[in-house]
């Protein structure tokens, strides 16, 4: 069970005020809050042993080397990896799934097909795009139902011979939906194409096996499960990531260099140019620690709670539609009140105090899916209460009066 | 008027105020009031491209004086797009250049000047600055 009182104590962020409001924050999606572990394991960082890693003979570069290297193994070991050089340190989400795109430049050719889903983040659509323009692959879309789950028959009839990659987040950003991925992989690797799962919404919610999924690519991002910002992974099977040609040319990640020829590093610095962000790297580690002290499953659990009861309260509030009814969500709610606009809700929420996010949640086809400017995202963590969502049904309330 | 006028006679009415609920029912008013642009202008090629509302801005000479009308879909937006109409619409382009919009802080609106809130406005008063530019350059 969560001690929410007690976890409430280590982040510092929740006791402060909104417009003189105390803060009930429901954006959650976009970025967590730092615990202060997490906090305490950067300043310790820059107070004790702040140096370049993987270079120094001296004691602070080693002391930097080891907690980076020891951060690494955490998150291999929490994802459950097969080897922690499985593991590339990224600046997030998007720069992992850059990588595999540029990777893949010289991998494909016209008539090769790719497969997005419909309910993706901006960043799991364009560097695709942006793929198929410079080698000639097409890209096609996995439709979506409007309960805003994934069509799973038009997924199977998609995929064929010619299908290399398939691309699919775990969790929608958006809506919150879970997606069926033991089933999206398995039929992937039926057709030999290779899939890449974006973990970022669900690694704070669902325990995740690589191994067990037999995934080939997981990126995820390290703001959403409690580290900072401006760090995340790669996960690519051995061999995948051997293939991939790396992706940007400096330091860290050559093995030898003369003018007439340079041979690159192994993983993962092959594709770990330059100075990482080793305090966001140890941080992101803190995190995964942090996680595991509560439990991702007691973390589930109470999050399914609040969601449940977030659901039947906001349900009660007369024209109030909630985008994405699926089955299986994480405490994601997306919703509208009549013809209302989203930033009006929004704007009036947040001199409540409260916190969400407004708009198209950088994933515009799904808004234009059910032909909506955006919506009102409110987005629970396992650190809110029941008492902070009934605020937010009050001030729906009253954004409803005042603006109807 | 002027538009220094004008802007004291809207910070004027907005001190009778007491909290942010009043003077965000005030700007709905004024949303939900004011007819603010003929629908044939509210064309994509007006739109002012927020994040999240559309705004819509057109602009015309009337003599030697600019004439703007807009819109949004959002109606916060559009409150705060009435005040700015108010101010700026009717007036010289070279007062519009020479104009700030201090105002907007000063009633208690700052945050829809942050960059941040998305909504158009930011790029709003940008437009409205450079079809002052533009008319000026007309009238010369």
């Amino acid at each position: 069970m969560i001690d929410v009182a007690r976890i409430r104590e280590d982040f510092p962020i929740l006791n402060r005020k909104v417009h003189g409001q105390p803060l009930v924050y429901f954006d959650n999606a976009a970025t967590s809050q730092t615990p202060k572990q997490v906090i305490n394991s950067i300043v310790d960082y820059y107070e004790n042993y702040n140096a370049n890693i993987h270079r120094g003979v001296h004691a602070l570069s080693q002391e930097a080397t080891d907690a980076y290297e020891q951060a690494r193994i955490k998150i291999q070991k929490h994802f459950n990896a097969a080897h922690s050089h499985e593991i590339i340190f990224t600046s997030g989400t998007t720069h992992a799934i850059n990588i595999i795109a540029s990777g893949y430049q010289t991998l494909l050719g016209p008539g090769d097909e790719l497969l997005v889903s419909a309910m993706e983040h901006h960043s799991n659509i364009v560097p695709w795009q942006m793929l198929c323009e410079k080698t000639g692959a097409q890209l096609k879309v996995i439709p979506m139902l409007p309960n805003g789950t994934l069509d799973l028959e038009a997924y199977q009839k998609l995929l064929s011979p010619r299908t290399q990659l398939v691309f699919v987040n775990h969790v929608s950003n958006a809506l919150g939906t879970i997606n069926p991925i033991e089933k999206l992989i398995a039929a992937a690797h039926a057709v030999d194409a290779k899939i890449v799962i974006d973990g970022a919404q669900a690694a704070p919610h669902i325990a995740t096996d690589l191994q067990q999924l037999d995934l080939d690519y997981y990126v995820t991002s390290a703001h959403k499960i409690c580290g900072p910002t401006g760090v995340g992974i790669l996960y690519g099977k051995s061999a995948l990531l051997n293939l991939l040609p790396p992706y940007q040319g400096g330091g860290e990640m050559i093995a030898t260099v003369t003018f007439e020829k340079t041979t690159y590093a192994g993983l993962p610095h092959k594709f770990e140019a330059g100075t990482p962000n080793i305090a966001g790297g140890i941080a992101f580690g803190a995190a995964i620690d942090y996680i595991q002290s509560i439990g991702i499953d007691a973390i589930a659990a109470y999050e399914e709670e609040l969601l449940r009861y977030a659901t039947a309260q906001l349900s009660k509030i007369e024209g109030l539609k909630i985008y994405g009814q699926a089955p299986h969500k994480t405490a994601v709610i997306s919703f509208n009140v009549g013809a209302i606009h989203p930033y009006d809700i929004g704007t009036i929420l947040d001199k409540m105090g409260i916190a969400v996010r407004t708009g198209h949640h950088c994933a515009q086809p799904i808004m234009d899916y059910y032909q909506i400017p955006g919506t009102v995202r409110a987005s629970f963590s396992f650190y809110n209460t029941k008492e902070e969502i009934d605020r937010l049904v009050v001030a729906v309330n009253k954004a409803k009066m005042m603006l109807e | 008027m002027s538009i220094a006028a004008i802007q004291e006679e809207i910070i004027e009415e907005f001190s009778f105020f007491e909290d942010w609920m009043q003077r965000y029912e005030h700007m709905i008013e004024l949303g939900k009031s004011l007819p603010l642009i003929d629908p044939q202008h509210k064309t994509e090629d007006n739109i002012i491209k927020g994040c999240q509302s559309k705004v819509w801005l057109h602009a015309g000479l009337q003599e030697d004086k600019v004439v703007f009308t807009a819109d949004s879909d959002a109606i916060i937006t559009k409150g705060i797009i009435a005040l700015l109409i108010r101010v700026f619409s009717h007036q010289k382009p070279a007062d519009i250049l020479a104009a700030n919009t201090q105002f907007i802080d000063q009633i208690g609106l700052k945050e829809h000047l942050s960059p941040t809130r998305a909504n158009g406005l930011v790029s709003m008063i940008k437009q409205i600055k450079l079809y002052a530019i533009a008319f000026q350059t007309q009238l010369n």
